[in-house]
């Protein structure tokens, strides 16, 4: 049995990577194809549906709508999380249980049943559906994300440091402009990656709170519907990918990095 | 070391709800000392230190720096500097940056800066290891690095809280000289708080005995030892023979005391004795109880019989049932004259000098 | 500050004032740093869902809303066939979507967890990295891949295995359940992965140390003990996948479509909120009993194991 595990478990755990790379392998690869056709053998080598891509103005619109609303939403659920994942690391307080579980929540729960509950209450209240309601929604569901990356990054904090510092004469300011501010900056910028990456891949609360404007995703979603543009929604979500997949690795080696210096092991992203 | 009191303690209490902490705290530590406040976990040691230092403050009753009263002062204000448990070495700077941590705030020209910086990296023998990363450092360097980061500062007094406990047994024992020799050195007053019973004897002129948030006995630390004020004192510091005794008189100082095993004694009379007791309880340590050998007499002595032995290497425990005592005696003896070879079931004599006799409060 | 005030206040006072500031600093302090996140969650979730139930007990008429309190959006959404069957089939592909993800999760999380070594950090990353890319184009990827032209059937037509492209593979509910099994693998693995972690490993040992065999300690001890894991996968998969909208969109076809997307519906070209808001809080309802009952079993027969 053990033999058996030691020998097999290996060759399912490759397996298993295969299985969640292989699909995403195959966007970058159908995207440098000259047919239009997703289709093996590739009909040949063309970089020219990305040539493409600078010149459809309806999709620099949607990424540059994404990113105001990636940065809008990184930055504030970040703020939003720092106050809670301070809060949850340093005091111990009545409610701390269920309030962490009420932010942790959109975790959880259906996307859609999110959306529509905002999109309710914000046509109620009177919003027009803009990019501005689409932040809202996007800070609701990255400040679970961020406040995993930043109560990981808070924790390793020892509360002496802070003290150390006032003993040696430091006023409150110089004392988190010196320790505190130095020590958790690793998971507050590790924190604004996670949360524009998730914001700028986020489809089902655009879909209901975006209006005219269109986000990055929606505009992919719009032109599924022909599939003449296939390619170039291929080339677009390559490039989609692989900014994903930097800002996510940078993110993770700045965290970890961190995460050595103090010599907090653990906690990891997600 | 002088007499003008340096830290003066005045009815301090701190609470939490209905738990007392600390429980009207009086308490005076002179200028130049090596102070110890020593006592098991949950006594109050730390939090009257965290209070000095300025991270607590009392509930009730006021704590004065060199005559300032500090109320109201904030940690960083605070003549004081702290050598923490976890020594807080900050793991962003490398070393020379944690030791001028604190002299930055006092704009130095950098020449000074950098002079003091090696002055105190020199007072703990880390000599040269300004550059090294705070996180490339073994424990016991880590422990040099807080101490010379507080001493940079020229605190008026030292906070130690609890410094060696993370350090192993050999380290422990050549810091503790290596700390005493340092303050000697430069004169400042340092308070340690401990729970360790032989470090706050080697290192102390004066300990503060805390149990349950209350000062038991402030002394020299061979007063503490010889003559605790009480039996939990007596407890704490170490190994002691308890002997119930009957009050005869009671003399100005003294006391006369009647016992079964020891007979009549008439010895100091302990601070906290009301006097309307009619019996107590009298102490002496094991190590002063001494084996007489064949026909070798002493003008005080006990008889009795070997019921236990143990062996420790350079000493062996006898455990000796006396006539008349409730609870047999331990005594421990050098093995050189062979108290090892004493056999279990032999007949014993024990001498002893009245004076270890120590007459205690409950 | 407020202890140099109290130096001159009489004792009694002073101390009564501190005990309740002390109480109060820890509680006060710790609530005032969290209160706006929590107010954010309060005013666009709580508040939000709140009004969604709400809307549920009304009715619409047009655009305006009529706030008689009623039934029958849910007798509609209980007993119109159509709302039944897309229900039934969205609880059966969540239930079968967490039962995949966990079952492929579980040896890979143990594989990480006892022979990881020192790479655990970076399988670990090596398996939420996809996630972290977008949903959408993960989805879009298995169309390309189980379309009628697609990368499964040109395969497997280049293989000669079969003559004609099979239509079988995209548009239907193991379409769905394939991609959803995906693209949550990775929220499976970390909660079973961290309670693996969390098993002290002298207690294997001391499985050993009593008797057990291989497959006997890992039924007995191993499996008990990452139980709590396990079930935090299951729900953290089971009760999104079940409103999930992309996928029965994009590679369901007809016989994959799911309640989110007659949800998304009464919002869009029906427009019928206090339905679409019926079906939403029946769904959160059913799905929550249905994940209670499922860790009540899960619970019961570990203890049968014992």
């Amino acid at each position: 049995m053990n033999r058996l595990l030691s020998r097999w478990l290996p060759v399912y755990a490759f397996l298993y990577i295969v299985f969640l790379y292989l699909p995403v392998i195959f966007l970058p690869i159908f995207s440098v194809n000259t047919s239009a056709v997703p289709q093996f053998p590739l009909s040949g080598l063309t970089t020219k549906w990305y040539k493409e891509l600078p010149n459809t103005p309806a999709l620099l619109d949607a990424a540059w709508n994404s990113l105001i609303v990636g940065v809008a939403a990184a930055i504030l659920s970040t703020i939003l999380g720092i106050c809670a994942a301070r809060a949850i690391t340093r005091y111990r307080f009545r409610g701390r249980t269920a309030i962490n579980g009420l932010i942790m929540a959109p975790l959880v729960l259906p996307e859609i049943i999110v959306a529509i509950s905002l999109l309710i209450v914000l046509i109620q209240l009177g919003f027009s559906l803009s990019l501005f309601t689409v932040v809202l929604g996007h800070i609701l569901i990255c400040i679970p994300y961020s406040m995993t990356v930043l109560t990981s990054g808070f924790e390793g904090f020892d509360r002496s440091l802070e003290e150390a510092s006032a003993d040696l004469g430091e006023s409150a300011f110089g004392t988190f402009r010196r320790v505190t501010l130095p020590m958790v900056a690793p998971a507050i910028i590790s924190s604004l990656l996670v949360s524009f990456t998730i914001s700028l891949d986020e489809f089902i609360l655009a879909f209901f709170l975006a209006g005219t404007d269109a986000t990055l995703p929606l505009y992919i979603w719009g032109q599924l519907r022909f599939a003449a543009k296939l390619p170039g929604v291929l080339a677009l979500g390559t490039l989609l990918l692989v900014g994903s997949f930097l800002l996510v690795t940078i993110a993770e080696v700045i965290r970890r990095r961190a995460a050595r210096r103090t010599q907090n092991e653990g906690g990891a992203i997600v | 070391m002088s007499d003008r009191p340096m830290i003066e303690i005045r009815n301090v209490t701190r609470s939490y709800g209905s738990f007392k902490a600390l429980d009207d705290a009086n308490l005076s530590i002179r200028e130049g000392e090596f102070f110890s406040l020593l006592g098991p976990s949950g006594c109050g040691k730390t939090t009257l230190l965290r209070m000095i230092a300025g991270f607590d403050n009392p509930t009730s009753g006021s704590i004065f720096i060199d005559g300032q009263p500090m109320a109201g002062i904030a940690a960083n204000r605070r003549p004081t500097n702290m050598v923490f448990q976890s020594y807080a070495i900050f793991p962003h700077l490398n070393v020379g940056e944690n030791v001028s941590y604190g002299l930055k705030r006092l704009k130095l020209d950098a020449g000074e800066e950098k002079r003091r910086v090696e002055e105190a990296l020199e007072q703990v023998s880390l000599t040269g290891l300004g550059q090294r990363g705070a996180t490339e450092l073994s424990g016991g360097q880590r422990q040099r690095v807080a101490l010379a980061r507080a001493l940079v500062m020229r605190p008026k007094v030292l906070l130690l809280d609890e410094p060696l406990s993370a350090l192993d047994k050999k380290l422990r024992e050549q810091m503790q000289v290596e700390l005493r020799r340092l303050q000697q050195a430069v004169g400042i007053t340092f308070i340690l708080v401990t729970h360790d019973q032989y470090e706050a004897l080697a290192m102390s002129d004066r300990i503060a005995v805390m149990f349950g948030g209350k000062i038991a006995q402030v002394d020299a630390p061979q007063v503490i030892y010889q003559r605790p004020a009480t039996r939990q004192v007596a407890d704490f510091l170490g190994g002691m023979n308890f002997v119930k005794a009957d009050v005869v008189e009671v003399n100005g100082e003294t006391i006369t005391l009647e016992t079964l095993g020891f007979g009549r004694i008439t010895t100091a009379k302990p601070a906290g004795f009301s006097g309307n007791g009619a019996s107590t309880t009298l102490g002496i340590r094991p190590e002063r109880l001494r084996v007489l050998w064949d026909e070798e007499k002493a003008k005080f002595e006990v008889a009795g019989k070997v019921i236990e032995r143990h062996y420790f290497g350079e000493i062996t425990q006898l455990v000796v049932a006396v006539d008349g005592l409730e609870k047999p005696l331990s005594v421990t003896e050098t093995n050189d004259f062979g108290a090892d070879d004493i056999p279990v079931g032999a007949p014993i004599r024990l001498g002893y000098d009245p004076d270890a006799l120590v007459a205690m409060a409950d | 500050m407020t202890e140099a005030a109290d130096e001159t206040l009489p004792p009694a006072r002073a101390t009564r004032g501190h005990r309740k500031a002390l109480l109060q600093s820890e509680q006060s302090k710790g609530f005032a740093l969290i209160s706006p996140t929590f107010a954010y969650a309060l005013v666009l979730l709580v508040a939000p869902i709140i009004v969604v139930v709400a809307h549920s007990f009304w009715t619409q008429d047009y655009l305006t809303i009529d706030r008689t309190f009623t039934l029958e959006n849910y007798r509609i959404a209980l007993t119109e066939p159509i709302y039944r069957d897309l229900l039934m089939r969205s609880l059966v592909i969540s239930l079968l979507v967490s039962f995949f993800t966990v079952i492929l999760a579980y040896p890979i999380a143990f594989y990480i967890s006892f022979h990881g070594g020192r790479h655990k950090g970076i399988w670990l990353f090596l398996i939420t990295v996809p996630f972290w890319t977008s949903y959408l184009l993960r989805v879009m990827s298995w169309k390309v891949i189980l379309g009628y032209n697609g990368v499964l059937n040109s395969g497997l037509m280049g293989l000669g295995i079969i003559d004609e492209p099979s239509t079988a593979l995209l548009y239907n509910t193991t379409a769905v359940v394939i991609t959803l099994t995906h693209a949550w693998a990775a929220f499976a693995v970390l909660p079973i992965f961290v309670s693996l972690e969390k098993i002290d490993r002298t207690l294997i040992e001391a499985a050993i140390d009593l008797g057990d065999g291989p497959v006997r300690r890992f039924l007995r001890v191993v499996l008990p003990l990452s139980l709590p894991g396990v079930i935090a996968a299951l729900l953290i998969v089971m009760i999104p996948t079940v409103g999930d909208y992309v996928t029965p969109k994009l590679v369901g076809g007809k016989d994959g479509v799911m309640i989110a997307n007659a949800i998304q519906a009464q919002f869009g070209k029906a427009s019928n909120w206090p339905l679409g808001a019926a079906l939403s809080v029946t769904t959160m309802a059913v799905v929550t009993t249905m994940a209670g009952g499922i860790v009540l079993l899960l619970r019961w027969s570990t203890r049968l194991m014992r």
